[in-house]
């Protein structure tokens, strides 16, 4: 039985864009699966279970993310991850927006 | 973006004393204050920032990394300073680990992009083993200034 490889595209939806409180919320999901995440942005491939390849792809907002989860629970996991993606907004300082 | 861009060389501290995650922060800021790069009626201002920032998640990212940063009006460009503990210092680690190697960043509020691109050249260099090592192994302000343009001239990472 070969692993499902699922592929899904997000724009990162935040004013801060991937900085490193999105980036440990978004490894913090892909941990909790088995498949293998990765992330490419413009032709770079980052793995999406550590926070210092995270934090590489320096994606500011409206920046195309390609997601792919490679293994048992690819489904679940690209689900999560999508949605992880939409919640960054969360993650913006308020208090400090000009 | 490199660290010769944003790591103010005058502000580096190859030997921090504190023992504790606040000590270090201050620490650091004061040297940013020494080294002219933020002022002293802001720094208060920015340290507490800085703590606050750390309440909503340890900028502690593993591997004995640590990247305390805040947003701060009182900066007109992105501003940073490097310290090394031989020691380790708590930091609440996302991996429980102590920390040897912290980065310090203040950056304007309306400059998110710049932010992004200092956290992806810390972040490049510091998956590099060696640089890791070397770094933690330093001892002086000469030390690290010539890692960081090694690291600036692509003589690590990927």
């Amino acid at each position: 039985m070969g692993d499902v490889s699922i592929i899904r595209k997000v724009v990162v939806p935040n004013r801060q864009g991937l900085h490193a409180r999105p980036a440990n919320m978004f490894v913090k999901v892909a941990l909790q699966y088995q498949s293998q995440v990765e992330i490419t942005r413009d032709g770079l491939k980052v793995s999406g279970k550590s926070i210092l390849d995270v934090m590489t792809l320096a994606a500011e907002q409206g920046t195309e993310l390609t997601i792919i989860v490679t293994g048992p629970d690819a489904e679940t996991a690209a689900d999560a991850l999508v949605d992880v993606v939409k919640r960054f907004i969360e993650e913006d300082d308020e208090e400090n927006e000009t | 973006m490199k660290f010769a861009d944003f790591i103010s060389v005058k502000a580096i501290k190859p030997d921090l004393e504190s023992k504790d995650k606040e000590a270090v922060i201050r620490e650091l800021a004061a040297s940013l204050v020494a080294s002219g790069d933020i002022m002293e009626d802001s720094a208060e201002s920015i340290i507490k920032a800085i703590l606050k920032r750390e309440e909503l998640g340890s900028t502690g990212i593993g591997r004995g990394i640590a990247v305390p940063h805040t947003k701060h009006p009182s900066v007109e460009k992105l501003v940073g300073t490097v310290g090394v503990s031989s020691e380790g210092v708590d930091f609440n680690s996302l991996d429980g680990e102590s920390v040897h190697l912290f980065f310090l960043l203040v950056s304007p509020p309306d400059r998110p992009g710049d932010h992004l691109r200092a956290l992806e050249n810390i972040s490049r260099q510091l998956r590099d083993d060696m640089f890791c090592k070397f770094l933690k192994q330093s001892k002086s302000v000469e030390d690290i200034k010539t890692l960081l343009d090694e690291a600036d001239n692509n003589q690590f990472g990927s």
